[in-house]
């Protein structure tokens, strides 16, 4: 088997999530223009990541198994960037 | 190092093997239920950009404390679980039964404040198709949004439950003994499950909830 995260490694993942739960809550409340859902958002895909690294053990799983959790993010990415890419330049003259 | 063959099925070369098989099948799994909820996500997406004034003001009727809270619990449940698997792989019956438990803790609670948030929608009239109301001219995009809620919400909440459910059976199999290495895979499995939902919750949290938060 191969070697998993100790439970000090957990301690401070959760640590980190729920510093980043209070950031991203303080920071929607300042006035950042379009980059409050851009911060939002990169905040969201931090939280993901460190889930995914730690807690779900892809740090430590085989390059197979990566592959296939980032298959699915991956489609995810094309259905929202090509969707988008149509509704935003709609009215591009 | 000789490995009890009862625990392995005869078409793996090894346990390892085995694990990994199960652990690429749940990813696959997994992989649908992002396309399951990345279609609402996207739809969410493309509506929030096309509706951006009427999706912050229906937004606003949220409790962004109440939906910090349930993250705070959810991320803990997620650590709970993360320790369940800990102690699942080091063969501690009790310990693993008891992180489970607190799992199935945490994880309720949250599916609770969640019947008590819809509860309040339904008593403020926020539930499309029954009765809506929305103050101000963009009440019809307002319903659209809090569409989206309840369907996302409401997917989430059952995907909660389901867990909860799974959880309560490997409990129920931890304190019989029925997991011990090499038999702790099944908490992997859910463990994988659970934390992924935790995920879908960490990009409702904002999507939802903290939307142009500093207009008032």
């Amino acid at each position: 088997m191969t070697h998993a995260a100790s439970p000090r490694t957990y301690v401070i993942v959760l640590l980190a999530l729920l510093a980043l739960t209070v950031v991203t809550t303080v920071v929607a409340h300042i006035d950042l223009g379009p980059g409050n859902s851009a911060v939002a958002m990169l905040i969201a895909v931090v939280k993901m990541l460190l889930v995914m690294l730690f807690f779900m053990h892809i740090r430590y799983e085989a390059r197979l198994t990566r592959l296939f959790a980032g298959a699915g993010l991956l489609w995810l990415l094309f259905m929202i960037g090509l969707v988008m890419a149509d509704v935003l330049s709609r009215n591009w003259r | 190092m000789p490995e009890p063959t009862h625990a392995l099925a005869e078409q793996f070369d090894d346990l390892e093997q085995q694990r990994q098989a199960s652990t690429i099948g749940m990813w696959v799994f997994l992989a649908t239920e992002v396309i399951f909820f990345g279609a609402l996500i996207t739809g969410y997406t493309e509506y929030r950009a096309s509706y951006y004034q009427a999706w912050a003001a229906a937004s606003k009727h949220l409790s962004v404390v109440f939906g910090a809270i349930m993250t705070i619990l959810l991320l803990s449940s997620s650590f709970t679980m993360a320790m369940a698997v800990h102690f699942a792989r080091l063969g501690g019956r009790k310990r693993l039964a008891l992180c489970l438990l607190l799992t199935i803790l945490l994880g309720a609670v949250f599916v609770g404040m969640k019947f008590m948030e819809w509860h309040d929608h339904y008593q403020r009239h926020e539930v499309p198709g029954m009765g809506f109301e929305f103050p101000g001219p963009n009440a019809r995009e307002a319903q659209l949004f809090f569409s989206f809620y309840f369907a996302m919400t409401g997917f989430h909440a059952l995907h909660m439950i389901v867990g909860i459910g799974i959880l309560a059976v490997l409990t129920g199999l931890a304190l019989l003994g029925r997991l011990a290495p090499p038999r702790h895979v099944p908490v992997d499995i859910a463990g994988l499950y659970w934390h992924f939902v935790d995920i879908v919750w960490i990009f409702l949290f904002p999507l939802l909830y903290l939307v142009d938060l500093h207009h008032k």
